[in-house]
C-alpha cells in the first residue's frame, strides 16, 4: 500500500526530513502497520547496503605505495644547503684565484725570460759585448766590485770546453747584476746573477730549466742570490755550465 | 630567510595533507573500485586522486569539506578516465534532473533481504547505472549527507534526491526480480 508518505521514507531514513515532517512521520508510523513495514524494509535494506558496499580493500604495500607518495618528504635542511654552496663558491673561488695566482706566476716568468733573453740578444749584438774583457775570472770578478752591490764566485774552467769571454753590468727589473759571457765552440752563452730579492719573487724558488724562444736556460736561487744561463748552446752545455757555477757559488 | 619559510611552509603542508588525507584511504579505494570495477583501475584512479590532490592542496579552503573535495577529485578524475567515460555514457539522460521520489510498484515484503544476500545485492549495485551507484553508494556507504553528496558530486541537492530515488527503485525491481528467480 502507497500513501503520502511513502516518498518520503527513504528521506527520513537518511535523517534528511525536516524536524517537523520526522515527528509528524514518526506519529503516522505508530498507527500505521504498513508505512512502519515498509520503513523496517527499508532499513533493513540500507543497512544491508552499508556492509555490502564495503566490499573492498587496497593492498597493504598499496596503501604504503601511496603514503609514501604524499609524504612530507625529508629534504636537506636550508642550512646545510647553504653551508654547501658557500663551501662549493668559496672553493671555485679559491681555485680561480689560485689559478690566477698561477697564471699571473707563469706570465711573470715568461716575462723576466723574454727580457733575459732581450739582454742576451743585445749583448751579442753590440759592438762592445762586454766592459771587462778577460779570460781570467781573477780579473772579470774584482772588476764588478763596488760596481754591484754583491759579490760572486766563478768556476775555474780548466780541463772543460768554456771559455770566459768577460763580464758587464746589466739591469733586470731595474735591478743591477753581472752578465758574464762564456763561450764554447761557436756559442756564446749569458750568464746573469742578480739579487735575488730584486728580481727573483715571481720566479719560483729552486732551479728550473726550460727551452724557449730557441734559447736554452737554467735558472736557480743559492745564498739570495739568482742565477740565469742562458744561450743557444745546446741544453747540455747550458746545463754544465749551470752546474759548474753551483759548485762555487 | 624567505627560502627557510618555503621550506617550512611546504613540509607543513605536506604533513597536514597526510594527516588529512591517509585516513580516507580505505574508504576511497573502495568508492574507486566501485567505480572502476576493476583493481587495477582502482589503483590508478586513487593513486592519481591523492597526487593531484597533494598538487592542489594548496587551493584547498581550510573550513570547507576535506572530504568532499577528496571524492570531488576521485570521482573526476574517474569520470575522465576511460572506463569513466565509458560509464557515464551508458548513463540514461532521460529526466536526469526531474525529481521522481515515488517509490514505485514495490511492496515492503518483495525486497525483504538480509546479511546473507549481500552477493546478490552487491551485483544489484554493480548494474545500477554510474551516476546512481555512485550517489547510493555515498549515501549508504559513506554516510554522506544530502549537501554533502551535492558537493562531491557537483550537482544540486534535487537531483541527488531524486538520482537516489531512481537507484533505490532501480535496485529494488533488480532484487525483486532476482529474488523472484530464487
Amino acid at each position: 500500500m502507497v500513501d503520502h508518505w511513502t516518498p518520503q521514507l527513504d528521506t527520513y531514513l537518511d535523517g534528511e526530513l525536516s524536524a517537523n515532517e520526522t515527528r509528524e512521520l514518526d506519529a503516522h508510523l505508530r498507527t500505521c502497520p504498513s508505512c512502519a513495514a515498509d520503513v523496517l524494509s527499508r532499513l533493513q535494506l540500507k543497512r544491508t547496503i552499508h556492509s555490502a558496499g564495503q566490499r573492498y580493500s587496497s593492498s597493504p604495500e598499496f596503501r604504503e605505495r601511496i603514503r609514501k607518495s604524499i609524504a612530507a618528504k625529508p629534504r636537506r635542511s636550508p642550512v646545510r644547503m647553504w653551508l654547501g654552496a658557500t663551501a662549493a663558491v668559496a672553493l671555485l673561488l679559491i681555485a680561480g684565484l689560485v689559478t690566477i695566482s698561477v697564471r699571473q706566476q707563469q706570465l711573470q716568468r715568461e716575462h723576466t725570460f723574454s727580457e733575459l733573453a732581450d739582454l742576451h740578444v743585445a749583448t751579442l749584438a753590440s759592438a762592445n759585448p762586454v766592459d771587462v774583457f778577460s779570460t781570467d775570472r781573477h780579473t772579470v770578478k774584482p772588476w764588478f766590485q763596488g760596481k754591484i752591490p754583491f759579490t760572486f764566485n766563478l768556476p775555474e774552467l780548466q780541463n772543460s770546453e768554456f771559455t770566459l769571454v768577460g763580464g758587464r753590468i746589466t739591469y733586470l727589473g731595474q735591478a743591477p747584476g753581472a752578465e758574464l759571457i762564456y763561450q764554447i765552440r761557436k756559442h756564446q752563452i749569458s750568464v746573469f746573477i742578480f739579487q735575488d730579492r730584486a728580481v727573483g719573487r715571481d720566479l719560483g724558488s729552486g732551479s728550473l730549466s726550460l727551452k724557449d724562444l730557441s734559447f736554452n736556460l737554467q735558472s736557480w736561487t743559492k745564498d739570495g742570490m739568482r742565477y740565469f744561463v742562458i744561450g743557444d748552446a745546446s741544453n747540455n752545455d747550458i746545463r754544465t755550465l749551470a752546474d759548474m757555477l753551483k759548485k762555487v757559488s | 630567510m624567505v627560502y627557510l619559510k618555503e621550506v617550512l611552509e611546504e613540509r607543513l603542508t605536506a604533513s597536514t595533507f597526510e594527516e588529512l588525507a591517509m585516513p580516507l584511504f580505505d574508504q576511497l579505494y573502495n568508492f574507486a573500485h566501485w567505480l572502476a570495477q576493476d583493481r587495477t583501475e582502482a589503483e590508478d584512479l586513487v593513486q592519481e586522486t591523492y597526487a593531484k590532490a597533494l598538487k592542489g592542496f594548496s587551493s584547498f579552503q581550510p573550513g570547507t569539506n576535506f572530504r568532499a573535495w577528496m571524492y570531488r577529485i576521485l570521482r573526476n578524475t574517474f569520470l575522465t578516465s576511460r572506463t569513466g567515460l565509458r560509464a557515464s555514457a551508458s548513463m540514461p539522460l532521460d529526466a536526469e534532473d526531474e525529481m521522481e521520489i515515488s517509490a514505485g510498484p514495490e511492496t515492503p515484503e518483495s525486497i525483504l533481504i538480509d546479511q546473507s544476500q549481500q552477493q546478490l545485492l552487491q551485483t544489484a549495485i554493480e548494474a545500477l547505472p554510474v551516476h546512481f551507484r555512485e550517489a547510493l553508494l555515498l549515501c549508504e556507504v559513506e554516510e554522506m549527507s544530502y549537501q554533502e553528496i551535492a558537493e562531491t558530486l557537483s550537482i544540486p541537492i534535487g537531483t541527488v534526491m531524486s538520482r537516489l530515488s531512481r537507484a533505490r527503485k532501480a535496485l529494488r525491481e533488480s532484487l525483486q526480480h532476482k529474488l523472484a528467480r530464487t
